[in-house]
């Protein structure tokens, strides 16, 4: 069961064409709902069978998301795709616009169906230039071919599709940032609620999916939400693709069944680069608490099985690190990372993840205190749960994880002034 | 959101409030404090500075209380050891990068920071890294800048998009480096700006001309009434010993909410003016004497009484005055048989005063202004004549009130509205149409009028918004009032109005407008706004049939009238000029034979009636400055010495109680029977002068106010023109020319201006060199200096 949802294109020569998509199958479940007129409730019925979970990273279930929108309701609303796939480590959206963009269209498409949309938006991260092109060709091609625009394939339906280029903040790819930013406002979270479902894109109710969700729709609806939801495990439905990087042989994107141990999901990738030996994991994505090696190897990769280790599925990037590393320059490069993309609109956030790096920065030069390692988990506290949107948790998580499990490398930093591990 | 009203639970107090409101609108209206920063009622809710964090039961998080809405049943604690853990965290976070330099901040003592940080700080700082400095901005004369000190709680952002209508400020930068600013470093030019010192709760947008003077601390509060716009503002004057320090704004949510503009708030720099009047003073031979006020009042009395004729003096007298000061001056003035007493001294036609039997106000509340579905406004820039009433008018069109303009300049507009833009002399014209349009009917001449008016598409959109409308006003503004054909347009807007079922709104020009009508300070009305036994003659026909005396109260020859030079050469050839005023201006020395001086608006007590009739009093906050008077106090003495009966009053409050009498009945009331035929006076294809009154050129007080004359709004001596009509003359934007109206001339460089109308030179009225040409509307020639 391996490439079979967003990657079923996969082993094609330039699967990214209209023809070969449709080779295997693309756009012929569009077809059926458009000219049986399926019942939408029923589509959104069937997303909620599948245990489809955003695959962004919060997991929240799409369809019940689908369901918040009162699609009756007057006036237009919108389908947001989200491709900003900014979280450090995650790279498999990438891989969809590339290889398989037309069925993320058709996804997009079914999505404003079931909703009652007829435009769409595609916000691409603005780092991403040629799964940009690819996408805006499949678009030109689906447009060709009768599936964008008015009056779909006879069915009365209308929708149309733009994309969206960023530009390049992290922030953006929280939702409502990312709403603002394709208003052309500054890229700022809303205060929520309410939710995009009632004020989304220009105050009109909207859904917006990661990219990985949105594509998974036209396997759900063609082959079942049951036949989805059994790929996967208890509340993890179907599969997911991982991003797999780090101290590992063969980094890259694996679409596998959720459930899959870790320890299978390493094996495809090679196994630890030069035979080296794994000493953590970053889960799903760098704002994840990181998880000792040893641990993961007994873990399964699932919300649940990942949850019960104190971290998280996220996005489903699965960072490896072997024990050349030493986690306070880990954990420095992550807190920089965050300091520099706070969008600075909320207190919290704007002033303490700054006030993180600096601390940990100073543990990584050797000019550590002993009153830092307490410093730095009680400013953490102090940004988790207080902020507008969840950019000051991703903050404070990594370093609450990397003091929870290796206090005592930061420890030996403060005493020693210099790394346990010889890398630094 | 519903009506429906529920209950929460707050620290264990039960509360009820409407579903949906937010938490702390609840607590607030409770007595209960939750600390917060970028929360403000009358903005929208931002949530980002997190100080207002609480616990709320069965929510895993602290919420917001500025953006939570109360619900059934809900379980609130403000203190609880969660609640106060965040809100100590989120004050950690705002003063880790905070100068903390109070010390040297304007702010310090009134900080809501300083505040808030004594109940939620720590008093030691955990952060050792250097802090964060943010380059200061010049932006403007009004407001100080120390944006190192900000909190980012983007209250002036919010305001500037919400309130003042204009972007001034924004966000820049992203995390630690986000900064507000204006993006490209200039001025905050919004009439309403120095809201934005009231509402930063630190010390980072500060008053710049009240920078570094006093304390808060040392400074006592008295509540005043703002003297420049009709509105009658509610004021907080703060004074050190007797000295007005500076001026906010008190909350009067039927008048000025929470805000003042600009004028209201600085003009108090004007009362230390370095020509203040501070003691009486007679010309003698040419020179200027000081004397003792028994002389000076002995010498004013008997040259009034030997003009002998009542009828050859004029009475001029400031519309800022105290309603108790204007019924003092002509009931004093109508004792020695003057009838020529007037108080609207920028108005230029006044054929309609025989049929105005009653006060022209407003027409309509305030606070109704908001709800307005239509209006039409005929000759005004309200935003830049009255900007409290403007941003009421913008409330209103806000919530979809359609606003169309009329005027014989292109505005700029911070709301949706159509604007038809003419020449003046086309302004009769145009609005005719829309009265046409309406579907007016007159007889006799002004028949023809309709007859001959083109509706186009403003005019039938006007006229159509106007008769859809639940709640409509057609406004006429000051540009209107200093019209030549200001009674054709009253009586075509009145007749539009009729028809279309709309209030007709006049907008009162200044602080007293109202009242001095009330007071008998105008020819046609007599003290209680009933028709005049005797008429006397209007501001204009004083002037052009010279008087041999003039009494002026409060008023500069020039600046203040609608003819600036009429008003020169008529005062300059009386035989008796008796001045009662607050400063010494040169053209005023050159007209007066006695200068008395008088306290303003911060030393004497009396009473405003504003725009919608609303009486407001107040009482003197300092001491007259030298020994100027209350100008009561001298008007009742030149009572007892011209020998004039009752008029021994011993306070302010007697005079308000006799004219509150005499008020009794009164009624305020602009309609107008049927459209009147008048002859149209300015009907000219010649080269047409338009000017209007800047907004910091209006009174004698703000005239002095130095930090407004540095702004924007405090209007340039130049003639602006359309680029097209410039080339037209054969100008450009380099030259300076030489402009000539009615025998008079001087010539002021030359400015490019879109907004003008071709077929119309635009000179402002009002400032020191455009005073000594005609009125404001008239033909003129331009040529190239």
């Amino acid at each position: 069961m391996v490439n079979e949802v967003c990657l079923r294109t996969l082993d094609l020569e330039r699967p990214w064409l209209m023809e070969q998509y449709q080779s295997r199958g693309g756009y012929q479940v569009l077809k059926q709902v458009l000219s049986e007129k399926r019942a939408p409730e029923e589509i959104i019925e069937e997303v909620k069978k599948s245990g489809l979970r955003g695959r962004g990273g919060a997991g929240f279930p799409t369809g019940l998301k689908w369901s918040f929108i009162s699609r009756n309701a007057p006036g237009q609303k919108y389908v947001v795709c989200n491709s900003d796939e900014g979280e450090p480590g995650t790279f498999k959206d990438r891989d969809i616009l590339r290889y398989n963009p037309h069925q993320l269209i058709e996804g997009m498409i079914l999505a404003g169906y079931a909703i009652g949309a007829t435009r769409g938006y595609n916000y691409i991260r603005g780092e991403f230039w040629e799964p940009y092109e690819r996408f805006e060709q499949a678009l030109r091609e689906a447009r060709e071919a009768g599936f964008l625009g008015e009056n779909l394939l006879g069915s009365g339906f209308d929708f149309e599709l733009h994309t969206h280029l960023g530009g390049g903040a992290y922030i953006c790819g929280e939702e409502t940032a990312l709403l603002e930013s394709i208003e052309g406002k500054k890229g700022q979270p809303r205060y929520k609620p309410p939710f995009p479902a009632h004020f989304g894109l220009y105050g009109r109710p909207t859904i917006i999916n990661n990219t990985e969700s949105l594509a998974s729709i036209p396997m759900i609806l063609e082959k079942g939400g049951e036949w989805f939801a059994d790929i996967g495990v208890k509340n993890s439905g179907g599969s997911k693709l991982f991003s797999i990087s780090g101290n590992i042989k063969n980094p890259g994107v694996f679409e596998i069944p959720m459930g899959t141990p870790f320890s299978e999901l390493l094996e495809m990738a090679g196994g630890m680069k030069d035979g080296s030996k794994i000493k953590a994991v970053i889960p799903g994505g760098s704002s994840a608490p990181v998880i000792p090696g040893d641990q993961m190897m007994d873990l399964t990769m699932d919300y649940d099985s990942i949850a019960s280790a104190g971290s998280m599925l996220g996005s489903g990037a699965v960072i490896v690190l072997d024990d050349t590393n030493c986690m306070v320059k880990i954990l420095e490069r992550m807190s920089y990372f965050y300091h520099e993309e706070s969008c600075g609109q909320c207190t919290p956030c704007r002033e303490g993840t700054g006030w993180l790096y600096r601390v940990v920065h100073r543990i990584e030069s050797g000019m550590g205190r002993q009153e830092d390692l307490d410093l730095l988990d009680d400013v953490a506290d102090k940004i988790s749960g207080k902020t507008i949107c969840a950019l000051g948790d991703a903050a404070a998580m990594p370093v609450q994880g990397m003091l929870r499990h290796y206090r005592d490398e930061f420890q030996y930093h403060i005493d020693h002034k210099r790394c346990m591990v010889g890398a630094g | 959101m519903t009506d429906k009203l529920v209950t929460i639970e707050v620290n264990g107090q039960q509360l009820q409030a409407e579903a949906g409101t937010m938490l702390i609108e609840v607590t607030d209206a409770a007595g209960i404090n939750i600390p917060r920063f970028c929360y403000h009622k009358k903005l929208s809710v931002a949530a980002n500075c997190r100080m207002c964090l609480v616990e709320v039961e069965k929510v895993p998080k602290p919420l917001p209380a500025c953006a939570t809405p109360v619900n059934d049943g809900m379980k609130v604690f403000t203190r609880s050891p969660k609640a106060l853990a965040a809100q100590k965290g989120t004050m950690e976070f705002l003063l880790i990068n905070h100068p903390l330099d109070c010390p040297i901040c304007d702010q310090g003592g009134e900080c809501e920071l300083q505040d808030v940080a004594i109940g939620y700080g720590r008093d030691l700082s955990r952060y050792s890294e250097g802090k964060r400095v943010v380059a200061d901005k010049n932006i403007g004369p009004l407001i100080a800048t120390d944006m190192t000190r900000c909190i980012h709680c983007t209250r002036c952002v919010r305001f500037g998009e919400e309130i003042a209508g204009i972007r001034e400020m924004g966000a820049t930068g992203r995390g630690e480096h986000m900064v507000i600013g204006t993006y490209i470093e200039k001025s905050v030019d919004s009439e309403l700006s120095g809201n934005v010192i009231d509402l930063c709760p630190v010390g980072a947008l500060t008053s710049k001309p009240f920078r570094f003077n006093a304390r808060a601390w040392e400074l006592t509060q008295v509540e005043a009434i703002a003297p420049h716009d009709s509105l009658g503002s509610n004021l907080n004057l703060h004074l050190r010993g007797n000295k007005v320090m500076r001026v906010h704004p008190k909350d009067n949510e039927s008048i000025n909410e929470t805000w003042i503009s600009d004028r209201d708030r600085f003009s108090y720099e004007g009362l230390y003016s370095s020509d203040r009047l501070t003691s009486p003073m007679l010309k003698k031979g040419g020179e200027w004497k000081t004397v003792s006020w028994e002389m000076a009042l002995e010498m004013a009395a008997s040259s009034l009484k030997e003009i002998g004729d009542g009828d050859q003096i004029g009475t001029l007298l400031s519309p800022t005055s105290t309603l108790e000061e204007l019924y003092l001056a002509q009931k004093l003035m109508r004792g020695l048989g003057c009838n020529n007493i007037d108080s609207r001294l920028r108005q230029g036609d006044f054929r309609l005063d025989a049929n105005q039997k009653s006060v022209q106000w407003l027409g309509t509340g305030l606070a109704e202004i908001d709800q307005m579905q239509a209006a039409l406004v005929v000759g005004g820039n309200i935003r830049k004549e009255q900007p409290i009433l403007a941003h009421r008018l913008r409330k209103a069109a806000l919530a979809g009130a359609k606003l169309h303009y009329l005027n014989p300049i292109r505005l700029d507009l911070n709301h949706n509205g159509e604007q038809d833009v003419c020449t003046p002399s086309e302004m009769v014209g145009r609005l005719v149409a829309v009265a046409k349009a309406a579907g007016v009917r007159a007889s006799g001449g002004a028949a023809s009028l309709l007859k001959s008016a083109k509706t186009d598409a403003f005019a039938k959109q006007a006229a159509d918004d106007l008769k859809a409308a639940d709640g409509a006003m057609v406004l006429l503004g000051g540009l209107a009032q200093a019209h030549p054909d200001y009674a054709l347009l009253y009586t075509i807007a009145a007749a539009l109005a009729k028809t279309t079922g709309a209030q007709l709104s006049i907008l009162p020009a200044a602080a007293n407008s109202v009242g001095a009508q009330l007071a008998g300070a105008v020819p046609h009305l007599q003290a209680g706004g009933t028709s005049a036994e005797h008429a006397g003659l209007d501001s204009v026909k004083m002037l052009k049939t010279p008087r041999k005396g003039y009494l002026l109260m409060g008023v500069e020859p020039g600046r203040d009238f609608w003819n600036g030079s009429l008003s020169m050469s008529a005062l300059q050839s009386a035989d008796m000029v008796v001045a009662i005023s607050a400063f010494r201006s040169p053209e005023l020395e050159a007209c007066a034979d006695i200068l008395l001086p008088m306290a303003i608006f911060t030393e004497t007590s009396g009473t405003y009636v504003n725009a919608e009739g609303r009486w407001q009093q107040s009482r003197g906050a300092a001491r007259p400055q030298g020994e100027s008077r209350p100008a009561w106090k001298i008007l009742r003495v030149l009572g007892n010495l011209t020998d004039q009966p009752d008029f021994d009053y011993v306070d302010s409050q007697q005079i308000h109680d006799e004219i509150k009498q005499l008020c009794a009945s009164s009624t305020l009331d602009n309609q107008q029977a049927e459209l009147q035929d008048l002859e149209q006076q300015l009907n000219s294809d010649a080269l047409l002068r338009g000017g209007d009154t800047p907004l910091y050129a209006c009174d004698a007080l703000v005239r002095r106010a130095t930090a407004l004359q540095q702004t924007l709004d405090a209007g340039s001596e130049t003639i602006c023109l359309h680029p097209q009509e410039a080339a037209r003359l054969g100008l450009d934007d380099s030259d300076t020319a030489l402009v000539k109206q009615n025998g008079n001339q001087i010539d002021l460089p030359l400015q490019l201006d879109e907004r003008i109308p071709q077929g119309c030179v635009w000179i402002s009225t009002g400032l020191a060199r455009t005073s000594t040409l005609g009125q404001p509307f008239g033909e003129v020639t331009v040529e190239k200096a």
